[in-house]
């Protein structure tokens, strides 16, 4: 049994990454292995909007990530300083910013680098899934 | 030309680090350099040993006398200027990504190790982490 981080640079439905990232912690976990974390960088921030809508046909990303918190208590860990720029926020910092809105929620966490440098000291294996 | 920067010798140990974060792409048109660097800043800062290999178009980002401003992204020269700061100081440059790009390490704003391919090797093996930007 293996510990994993992920780290997720792509965005969701543009790129095969973070569908094959989704796919490899959903293999992992049901082959005994623990994902104990994904930490979405880059792009990557947008597979936690709350407002994601894909058709039905498809796989709806950020519902799996959702279950694999869920399910196996994954941490869903999302660069507050990436997501912020990029548009996701959650509601503490939409009041913070002065909006009226906002599209981050749990189980997905906003957070900073230093969470993913503890990520790669934690666990054995550290992936990356780029675009 | 800095002659004596020759590549790293075939038996010179390579010692591994907390983290190595190699940078493959440019310091304009994409934030993979700023958003590399940003990982590498942070994990100095929470105290790991951290190395940086510029790769392929990586190379620029050493680059002297870069401007920031007139294609509206921020650049990446101030961050790199603060790698010393962080306790950063084992920079490694692609010999032949530099080669390939007409460039010498007198052209580069920071002293850096040349690395041929063996070494280049050498040194991805030997460390347990490495995140690639």
């Amino acid at each position: 049994m293996l510990s994993y981080a992920l780290l997720v640079h792509a965005a969701p439905y543009s790129e095969q990454g973070a569908l094959s990232a989704l796919r490899f912690a959903q293999a992992a976990v049901a082959q005994g292995h623990r994902v104990s974390s994904v930490f979405f960088y880059r792009d990557g921030v947008h597979n936690a909007s709350t407002l994601m809508a894909p058709p039905q046909d498809e796989v709806h990303l950020a519902e799996g990530w959702r279950a694999l918190a869920q399910e196996h208590g994954t941490e869903l860990l999302v660069c507050i300083a990436a997501s912020l720029r990029r548009g996701l926020m959650n509601a503490e910092e939409g009041v913070r910013h002065g909006r009226e809105a906002h599209n981050l929620e749990p189980p997905f966490v906003l957070t900073g680098l230093g969470q993913l440098v503890d990520a790669m000291q934690a666990n054995d294996r550290v992936i990356t899934f780029a675009p | 030309m800095q002659d004596d920067e020759a590549a790293l010798a075939a038996d010179t140990p390579i010692a591994p680090l907390d983290l190595l974060v190699i940078l493959r792409h440019p310091p304009h048109g994409s934030s993979w350099l700023r958003e590399g660097v940003d990982v590498a800043l942070v994990a100095a800062a929470f105290g790991q040993s951290v190395g940086l290999l510029f790769q392929g178009d990586g190379v620029f980002a050493l680059v002297e006398g870069q401007r920031a401003g007139p294609l509206g992204q921020k650049g990446t020269h101030a961050q790199l200027a603060m790698l010393e700061m962080y306790d950063i100081e084992r920079l490694w440059v692609s010999a032949s990504a530099l080669r390939a790009r007409g460039l010498t390490p007198a052209d580069l704003m920071l002293p850096v190790q040349l690395l041929e391919a063996d070494a280049l090797e050498r040194l991805v093996h030997a460390q347990p982490h490495t995140l690639l930007f």
